[in-house]
């Protein structure tokens, strides 16, 4: 068989894309590790409320799609804040598996409420981006993936460099270093944690209005939360760098599997790789390896 | 009011029941079981026979994660190992019943092994992430190993046969599941008084301070992993031959997810919280849909929301029993006995 190199290409290209939004879910996730320990499972239940909070905006309320999309970021912000004070807080210093059980409980809450609001029934966003097909040389890509992939690198940039030269981001990783030392240099460290939360679920919404745009949003949209676990376990779980480069390539493998071996073979790609970079770097391709002392 | 229970040797210490008067009632609540059956209809035959089902299959994960701290999501998975090997061996070769349950059981405690693997390497969420990966690539096999499990149609499993009696009705099923239930109980119970269950104990407190003192880290987890998913084999055997047919989507991640939230709600690590939970978490959408029965005659659309309020009850008892009691229905139960023991003195 000829290899068709355009096809692979074009291939290549729309599984960077949605490598992207992985990236940018992934960051959510990786900010919340690294300010809280808390592995949250429901961020992929965060976006969807994302996407259906500016679908209630935009096509209930009909208000425009910017205004819209600030409201659906502002819902989730407000989400973040409350969770994080009311069930997150409480349970800090516990064994990590509750506070990674009470994420899945949360995410169970969302769907149930995500349902009831607006039925199991998928729905479609109202249209925002432009319609123009893109070319890259020869190679077409979906306009609707091309734009979400600029997006999503420009807020993955912005944050990249608050993390570095905001006064936020250096108390967030101050915090993530070493609580003790920061609460001694007179970091509020319970600030930090819900500033984290408000802000990763925030991004996580923003991902979701993305990938709501791309595929239409459904109550088990969710699933797209699975990915971006397998992205960060591979990339490592605090790793900021890891999850960009985790994003990308579990957005190529995926596509790359769905075209060469079938749309089944998605989720088995990954898990695979999944199993093989955790037998061969168990804390990722870039996380810390902690060293365990008695 | 009772002061306390003086032992006099080791042996006293370690029983199972430590007084008369515990296994007297032991033997009301075997009594309760054997006569149930006889007091309700067959749904409530069908909810009991599910409920204990899930009390098999808890108790295994149970034994994984509430008392070796090895967190997997794959429970559901293995079960459906053992249930796509009892329905091939049932459909296809007729073997007897109870051994193809035994037959169920030990390859979900095989493929389990396969996949407690990467505990040796990874523990805590990474490992509750590698059995995602585990669940999802046995979905891929039962859905695509078509020869063998006849992909997204499922196979059809004949009722089991037992002494020549059909067992075809949750009635006839009940005199199988329910004592095969008491029995695993039992010896779950009793495996924790064996140096095996002491040495996943260690391993749960501490692994490195355990492989000091001369547990073999391997071996233990190893086993682990093999005597949960012999658990969820034979409840996923059984869960064939109640449903009588097995498809794919029916071990769904959700399912283990259900687990993982039975024993929380339950309690981890204790036997108890493994029936309570399992049980607890069976009823509660049978009470919800009662619930919808009573009001229904005014508001007309409360069935419609049934299935997203069970999803949000799910998710708000995980949470709720995680922030408010973590120690689960075993310590709400602990309490009660404290209060009666000690009656009518304050606790």
């Amino acid at each position: 068989m000829e290899t068709d190199w355009l096809l692979l290409f074009e291939v290549s290209l729309a599984g960077l894309g949605t490598g992207g939004l992985y990236a940018l879910t992934a960051l959510a996730f990786v900010v919340i590790y690294k300010a809280t320990r808390v592995v949250n499972l429901a961020i992929g239940e965060i976006l969807m409320l994302g996407a259906y909070a500016f679908f209630g905006l935009a096509a209930g309320w009909a208000l425009p799609w910017w205004a819209a999309a600030l409201g659906a970021l502002a819902v989730a912000g407000l989400f973040g804040a409350v969770v994080e004070r009311t069930v997150i807080r409480p349970m800090l210093g516990e064994s990590p598996i509750s506070v990674f059980m009470v994420t899945v409980g949360l995410g169970s809450v969302l769907i149930g409420i995500v349902e009831i609001v607006w039925t199991a029934d998928p729905h479609r966003l109202p249209e925002f981006m432009p319609n123009a097909p893109v070319f890259i040389g020869e190679a077409f890509l979906a306009p609707k993936i091309a734009y979400s992939f600029l997006v999503a690198a420009v807020v993955i940039a912005v944050f990249v460099l608050l993390f570095r030269f905001w006064r936020g981001g250096v108390a967030l990783r101050a915090t993530a270093n070493d609580q003790a030392a920061a609460y001694s240099m007179g970091i509020n460290v319970p600030g930090v944690f819900s500033l984290a939360w408000v802000v990763a679920c925030m991004v996580a919404a923003g991902a979701g209005i993305l990938v709501g745009a791309i595929g239409g949003i459904s109550s088990t949209m969710g699933v797209f939360g699975l990915s971006v676990l397998v992205v960060v376990i591979v990339g490592g779980l605090d790793s900021v760098p890891g999850a960009l480069v985790g994003g990308l390539l579990i957005g190529l493998v995926e596509a790359l599997a769905g075209i060469y071996l079938g749309g089944e073979y998605k989720l088995l790609a990954t898990f695979t790789l999944l199993i093989a970079v955790l037998m061969v770097r168990p804390y990722g391709l870039f996380g810390t390896h902690e060293i365990e002392r008695l | 009011m009772r002061i306390a229970s003086a032992k006099e040797s080791y042996a006293t210490d370690e029983a199972l029941f430590d007084s008369a008067v515990q296994r007297a009632w032991f033997a009301v609540l075997l009594l309760a079981l054997a006569l149930f059956p006889f007091t309700v209809n067959q749904y409530w035959a069908y909810l009991a026979c599910l409920a204990a089902i899930n009390v098999i299959s808890a108790t295994g994960l149970n034994i994984l994660t509430g008392y070796t701290g090895l967190v997997s999501l794959g429970q559901a998975a293995f079960m459906g190992v053992g249930a796509y090997t009892v329905a091939v061996l049932e459909a296809r070769l007729g073997t007897p019943f109870l051994l193809n349950l035994l037959l169920g059981g030990c390859m979900a405690a095989a493929v389990g092994m396969v996949f407690g693997i990467p505990s040796l390497r990874v523990k805590g969420l990474y490992l509750a992430i590698s059995t995602i990966a585990a669940s999802f690539i046995l979905h891929f096999v039962f859905a695509n190993w078509t020869s063998v499990t006849k992909g997204v149609s499922g196979i059809n499993v004949p009722p089991a046969r037992l002494f020549g009696i059909d067992l075809d009705t949750p009635f006839k099923l009940y005199w199988v599941i329910v004592p095969l239930a008491v029995l695993m109980l039992l010896g779950a119970a009793n495996l924790f008084r064996t140096r095996v269950g002491r040495a996943f104990i260690a391993v749960r407190d501490r692994d490195i301070s355990a492989e000091v003192l001369g547990i073999p880290l391997l071996r233990t987890k190893l086993t682990s992993f093999a005597l949960s998913s012999f658990y969820a084999g034979v409840a996923g055997g059984l869960w064939a031959y109640f449903f009588r047919v097995v498809t794919p989507e029916s071990f769904p991640l959700l399912m283990s997810i259900f687990f993982l939230a039975a024993i929380i709600v339950g309690g981890m690590g204790t036997i108890l919280g493994g029936i309570l939970g399992a049980v607890f978490m069976t009823l509660v959408p049978e009470l919800l849909k009662l619930g919808v029965g009573v009001v229904s005659p005014f508001w007309p659309e409360a069935a419609v929301v049934l299935s997203p309020v069970r999803t949000v009850v799910f998710g708000a008892l995980i949470v709720g029993f995680l922030v408010f009691e973590p120690q689960g229905l075993t310590e709400m139960w602990r309490r009660t006995r404290r209060f009666f023991h000690l009656w009518p003195f304050k606790t």
